[in-house]
């Protein structure tokens, strides 16, 4: 039973990172209908800037814990953001109007550059850093088995709650999310009622990849062990997530994520560790053709 | 049908095309796209971490390349800005519209062209190992190409998990010849059929999804396929892969400097090019089987179904085509080509490791498809031939080539969406048969 519990405690934390990730999926597919292949891989780029930010304030001398995370983040989330637009504005863009598959097509290629991109420029070898936040409390202690909350654990969550209300509050209450509202139900409708798409489009992949990047923070402070290839993996789990919640539901993708963090930490812990991402494809395949419009989707109705 | 418009970026909506150049709002351009440059790169380019003496991580500072990089973008934008002024880079201007030229007395020559300089490659290039092992090479991918564009261009089913059948056809043939001494000429067909099986067993479930999902569930299943071999080390010994495959035989005759081998047997001296010329030869065949089978496929009921299905399925299912043997005859042919071609690399190499069939090779063979205009068969071999071409005569920037690939593959979708050969002919015509544009196919749409 402790033993469960603990696991409970770190599926939720993965989750939380999942959730976070998966929201950047929702979201791009909910408006443009279509997959942010490259979106793992700017989770990735996030989990990157955030380790040479974090590096940058060592060296300039910033060292109180609270301030450096505090200036990590915002440099982290600022930068991934210009990275999401990027991309956007270079590979999704131009094609708007071209034949259906080719964002898809297109998403594969900036993957794939995203991932050499990084690894040119900062190295191949698995970059890690001593842990930045440590201690925690022990909940139960019985026999030889202590269930830990660790203070990385406590701050994964938090933060993810805090950004879900603040992001769930733009979408209900702003302009922005208005405008993202319009253009998800109906994207030429919006623009005729003079909703700008382009500036809509181009702020979702702005905040997904702000997310993201909170979600490369919070990977770094929980592993402190990241590579330039965590993207790929990362961005199919989240996925994964996005569409078991149902593909275009916020609160969807967040409880996919901490569905797909439990199952994947309570797998590697009764089942086996090395079959743990193959147990994530399979979940994705049978979501995908059994529970296509997921948990909390809506069917989608076939016109001819 | 609006051509024009499809072809046209959406970002021109709204811009006055071919707007007078401004120098101060041009200027104001490129200074964005410079400071964009600079907050794109600063920490991920400016800065390099090291491992220190003591194994912590330390930053490098790389300002001058910072700069370069930051300049050249504002030099480019400005550049961009004074040559096209408001106007969209519009290279479809400056490409031939389709390499092939409509004309199709040129493009019908292509094909025989293509085919005799391959038979002659061994010929003209015999005591040049490394034309010949690239000759291959090349073989290789324009078959899994093809193979490839019986699913994606003409069933219009989007396959990103290709590389799996490959993977089963190579591991049959080691398996199967290492521990049961199968000769590769019993195996070819055998991993074909077990290759197809699996194209079988897992279009099965995807019968009911479209588009992306269909996409992103062949590529879990090609990344369970790889996973599985990397772990499942009593069979197939995991990441160090299977060594000493049987080499192939020239039907009985092995190429070694013995009596009975392949050189003493037609009274020829011994040499190890033999094999190399005989390996080429082999692959050859094999493509041209495929791209043969490709062409009367087309021609039979069950290809025109694959077509139908591509451009519209709701109308297939009203005219009582079975959708779901068309859809599983399309992943069943083209994983049995990708076995085929897996047995071919595993006699080959003589060792395999899932190494070899990662998702980035899916997504090359794929690279290959689009380049050459999905469903069109000499335009997947040109493809294939520019691209392994283009890795080769870049390889002193072997670090880079994986980049260049990625924005490759970003800038054909953007600049050429339908390929390098732009027309496709109808396999039915009323008078003449003639090639129409591809803009009026609908590849992989649904």
């Amino acid at each position: 039973m402790d033993y469960f519990l603990q696991q409970l405690i770190n599926g939720v934390t993965l989750g939380a990172i999942y959730g976070l990730i998966a929201i950047g999926y929702t979201m791009v597919y909910g408006i443009i209908g279509m997959i942010n292949f490259a979106h793992g891989d700017i989770f990735m780029v996030g989990a990157f800037i955030a380790l040479i930010a974090f590096l940058a304030l060592v060296a300039i001398g910033v060292t109180a814990v609270p301030l450096a995370l505090l200036l990590v983040l915002l440099i982290a989330m600022a930068l991934t953001s210009l990275y999401g637009w990027t991309v956007e504005w270079f590979a999704y863009r131009p094609l708007r109007k071209s034949f259906r598959l080719a964002p898809l097509i297109s998403a594969i290629g900036m993957s794939i550059a995203l991932e050499n991109y990084v690894q040119i420029a900062q190295g191949a070898r698995v970059k890690s850093i001593p842990p930045l936040i440590s201690g925690g409390y022990t909940l139960t202690k019985s026999g030889g088995f202590a269930v830990q909350l660790s203070n990385v654990q406590i701050l994964v969550v938090l933060t993810t709650v805090v950004l879900m209300v603040v992001f769930t509050w733009i979408v209900a209450h702003t302009r922005l999310g208005r405008d993202m509202r319009a253009c998800e139900q109906d994207l030429k409708m919006a623009s005729l009622l003079g909703v700008d798409v382009d500036r809509t489009i181009a702020y979702t992949f702005i905040i997904g990849a702000a997310l993201a990047a909170v979600a490369g923070v919070m990977y770094l402070l929980y592993y402190g062990v990241i590579d330039f290839y965590i993207g790929f993996v990362a961005g199919v789990k989240a996925f994964t997530a996005a569409v078991l919640g149902g593909i275009g539901s916020l609160p969807g993708a967040m409880l996919g994520g901490l569905l797909i963090g439990l199952i994947e930490t309570l797998w590697s812990a009764y089942f086996s560790i090395e079959y743990k991402d193959v147990a994530a494809f399979s979940i994705l395949v049978i979501v995908l053709i059994f529970l296509p419009t997921g948990i909390l989707g809506r069917p989608e109705v076939e016109k001819v | 049908m609006s051509q024009l418009s499809e072809t046209k970026p959406a970002s021109t909506v709204g811009a006055t095309p071919g707007r007078r150049f401004e120098p101060v709002a041009a200027f104001k351009r490129a200074l964005l796209s410079a400071v964009i440059a600079f907050g794109l790169f600063s920490l991920m380019i400016g800065l390099r971490t090291v491992s220190g003496p003591t194994g912590a991580l330390l930053l490098e500072g790389r300002p001058e390349l910072l700069a370069v990089l930051v300049g050249l973008t504002f030099v480019g934008a400005l550049a961009r800005e004074f040559i096209l002024g408001e106007r969209d880079v519009n290279l479809q201007r400056f490409v031939p519209a389709g390499l092939i030229a409509r004309s199709s007395a040129v493009a019908r020559l292509v094909g025989p062209a293509l085919f005799v300089f391959a038979v002659l490659v061994p010929i003209v290039f015999y005591h040049n190992r490394y034309m010949l092992d690239l000759g291959t090479m090349v073989l290789t991918y324009v078959m899994l190409g093809w193979g490839l564009n019986i699913v994606v261009g003409l069933a219009g089913l989007l396959d990103l998990g290709y590389v799996a059948f490959y993977a089963v056809g190579a591991y049959s043939y080691a398996l199967l010849a290492k521990n049961f001494g199968l000769s590769f000429w019993l195996c070819l067909p055998l991993a074909g059929i077990l290759a197809s099986f699996w194209g079988i067993l897992l279009g099965f479930p995807v019968l009911r999804l479209r588009g992306d999902y269909l996409a992103i569930v062949t590529m879990a299943f090609g990344e369970i396929i790889r996973l599985v071999l990397l772990n499942w080390q009593s069979v197939t010994r995991g990441p160090d892969g299977i060594s000493g495959v049987p080499r192939p035989t020239f039907f009985g005759l092995p190429f070694t400097n013995s009596d009975g081998g392949f050189a003493s047997t037609f009274g020829l001296d011994y040499s190890p090019t033999h094999r190399i010329v005989f390996l080429y030869y082999l692959i050859l065949a094999l493509a041209i089987v495929t791209n043969l089978v490709t062409i009367r496929l087309r021609r039979l009921p069950i290809g025109r179904a694959w077509e139908a299905l591509r451009e519209d399925e709701i109308a297939c299912r009203s005219l009582g085509i079975n959708t779901t043997n068309t859809k599983l005859t399309a992943f069943a042919m083209g994983a049995m080509f990708a076995g085929f071609a897996g047995s071919f690399f595993a006699t080959r190499q003589g060792f395999i490791s899932p190494e070899s069939f990662t998702f980035t090779e899916s997504a090359l063979v794929l690279a290959i498809v689009v380049l050459g205009g999905m469903g069109s068969q000499s335009g997947v071999a040109i493809a294939a031939a520019v691209m392994l071409g283009g890795f080769e005569l870049f390889r002193e920037f072997a670090q880079f080539r994986m980049l260049i690939f990625g924005l490759a593959m970003v800038a054909i979708m953007v600049w050429r969406p339908r390929g390098l050969v732009a027309t496709r002919t109808p396999s039915i015509f009323l008078r003449k048969r003639k090639p129409v544009d591809a803009a009026l196919v609908e590849e992989a749409r649904q």
